[in-house]
């Protein structure tokens, strides 16, 4: 019982943070359909029925369909309503249902996150331990002068300038869409370089930590290889700072998505999103941006699961 | 931030970054320099940022271009002065009016506690909830293109910070004994916060503010470039890049002009507090 309350607690909060995020998107969805100009009712009706078919009759249809008619505050509870029904309506640009256009950009936006992530993991590990083990030495230095610099550059900025080099100049990787796994290596290399810009710094804080932890010396004075001792005994102890790191980064993870989608013409969510609100398509807004914060709390959730997995002290705390 | 309780444990020597010494007087020097360019603005160069002519269109540098022009021949010197004045003025204003009420606020939960800390503590976990450029994006989207949507919603976004950082710490100063005893005393509010509370948390207030300026300028930048934030013909660094992308293969030195404007400003900011924000 007592083990298992922290679990428990866990998933709470983050259940806590999932309806947050569906009221304050369904909130400013909703104050940007009132602040649209011109009539709502005529907009959805020629969303829905093209403009040529459509007329002050079918309007008026509409009107009394959604209750367009009924004060601010009444439609606003409606809308709320539907959100909690998992009703996120039709796209008012395509007439498609929201869950269907999600549901492909999904896949998409997921396999940039995790190119990202594993770019930037297979960047900060290596660097981070050859800079923490020798604290102070020139590897430390160099990357730490390099981090600073990588972390002033602007996800989006970072996107143009690799496509500068990589695509435009050494025509090594196609520029923008996606019709193959090569397409996925720009993107993920500018997500995943402004990701380890920092996380290398966490890991070599981490190894410095557990290199000079008395349990290091104590293995090596037992007589383990340094070799061993690092790949069995630090590397696991410094994994806690870096998972729960990776955690942190999330955010940026996010944000990153949204904006280098859109540079690279990726099929995803962040780029529909972009688009949804260019074309004052509020469904669709209101949909991705309600995927996008799920997906932010669902990756949460699994980073406090991985850091229980990692350290068996976290479990009964 | 700093985690005290750890570094104690450690041998400092071991444990620290090392120190990039000029990086501060560098930071320092950048943001005066960019300062300066924005306090001048396009007068500067004497060049007119939207004055187009179609003949003179990409034109490399000249004595009359510093910097050359755009493809509508508007010259690039003057937009992107006009950029850095309006980047770093919202910049400075959003530093100020998250700043002020996330200290205060901050101060407040520390000393009254009980109800009115959990009601603030809920609030910064709202806006917490989401990722902050997902928030702007969204609160910037109510009304697009203006610029006060776009300023209100950064601040939103930005006040949380220090209100966390001073929240967390106003609660361990007003713990220690010292400032128990100046209570006792009947001492003030004012002069505790100013004994006790300003000399600890400044330094560290300093080192949010300037990554929250950084934060400030990258995310009208983004949202410029995605064209949901500030609209053409406004010069602004976002805008000028999503304008200036389509000329990449001819001209490349003009997209990497608003794109050298925006890494020099933020890295400035973070140089000048010490480069990197210790995760």
């Amino acid at each position: 019982m007592t083990a298992a309350r922290p679990f428990l607690a866990a998933l709470a909060q983050r259940g806590l943070q999932a309806l947050i995020v569906a009221v304050i998107v369904g909130i400013v969805s909703f104050a940007m359909m009132q602040a649209l100009p011109g009539d709502a009712a005529y907009r959805i009706a020629a969303g829905r029925y093209g403009y040529d078919m459509m007329d002050a009759a079918a309007a008026e249809a509409v009107r009394l369909e959604l209750g367009l008619d009924r004060h601010w505050s009444v439609q606003l509870f409606a809308w709320l309503g539907a959100l909690a029904q998992f009703d996120l309506g039709r796209s008012l640009v395509y007439g498609s249902p929201v869950v269907d256009e999600i549901a492909v950009q999904l896949g998409y936006s997921l396999l940039l996150a995790a190119g990202a992530v594993i770019t930037s993991l297979l960047i900060a590990v290596p660097v981070g331990v050859a800079a923490g083990m020798k604290p102070g030495g020139v590897v430390d230095r160099v990357t730490l002068a390099l981090s600073v610099f990588v972390r002033a550059i602007p996800a989006f900025a970072l996107g143009v300038v690799l496509v500068l080099a990589f695509a435009v100049q050494l025509k090594l990787f196609p520029v923008a869409g996606f019709r193959g796994p090569e397409h996925l290596v720009l993107p993920s290399l500018t997500l995943g370089l402004g990701l380890a810009a920092v996380s290398n710094r966490v890991v070599r804080d981490a190894v410095v930590d557990a290199m000079a932890a008395e349990w290091q010396l104590f293995a090596r004075t037992k007589g383990l290889s340094a070799r061993f001792t690092v790949l069995r005994h630090v590397l696991r102890n410094a994994s806690l700072p870096v998972v729960t790191y990776v955690g942190v980064q999330m955010a940026y993870l996010i944000e990153g998505v949204v904006i280098v989608e859109t540079v690279f013409a990726w099929p995803g969510i962040g780029h529909a999103l972009v688009h949804a609100i260019f074309a004052r398509d509020i469904a669709m807004v209101q949909g991705t941006a309600l995927t996008l914060g799920l997906i932010y709390v669902a990756l949460n959730l699994a980073i406090d699961l991985a850091c229980r997995g990692i350290d068996p002290r976290t479990r009964s705390a | 931030m700093t985690d005290f309780t750890q570094i104690d444990a450690m041998p400092p020597a071991r444990r620290s970054w090392p120190r990039i010494r000029p990086a501060r007087g560098l930071g320092f020097t950048l943001l005066a320099l960019l300062a300066l360019c924005a306090v001048a603005g396009p007068d500067l160069v004497g060049q007119d940022p939207a004055k187009q002519s179609l003949l003179e269109a990409r034109q490399p540098p000249s004595a009359d271009n510093l910097l050359g022009t755009d493809h509508l021949g508007r010259d690039m010197a003057a937009r992107l002065l006009s950029g850095a004045q309006l980047s770093l003025s919202l910049a400075v204003l959003s530093v100020l009016t998250a700043g002020l009420p996330g200290t205060l606020l901050g101060i407040v939960a520390a000393w009254y506690g009980g109800w009115t800390d959990r009601v603030l503590t809920s609030f910064a976990d709202a806006v917490l909830a989401l990722p902050g450029l997902l928030l702007v994006l969204m609160l910037a989207a109510i009304s697009p293109g203006s610029w006060w949507a776009l300023y209100a919603g950064i601040s939103l976004t930005l006040w949380v910070e220090y209100f966390r950082y001073t929240r967390q710490r106003a609660r361990i100063v007003m713990a220690e004994p010292a400032v128990e005893a100046s209570r006792l005393l009947g001492l003030t509010p004012g002069l505790i916060i100013r004994r006790h509370l300003v000399p600890e948390i400044g330094p560290g207030l300093l080192t949010i503010a300037a990554f929250g300026a950084a934060t400030a300028v990258t995310a009208v930048a983004a949202l410029g470039f995605v064209s949901v934030g500030v609209r053409p013909p406004t010069a602004e660094w976002g805008v000028m890049m999503t304008e200036l992308l389509p000329y990449w293969r001819e001209a490349p030195f003009l997209i990497l002009q608003p794109v050298a404007c925006l890494v020099i400003t933020v890295l400035a900011l973070h140089l000048s507090v010490g480069g990197m924000r210790r995760p």
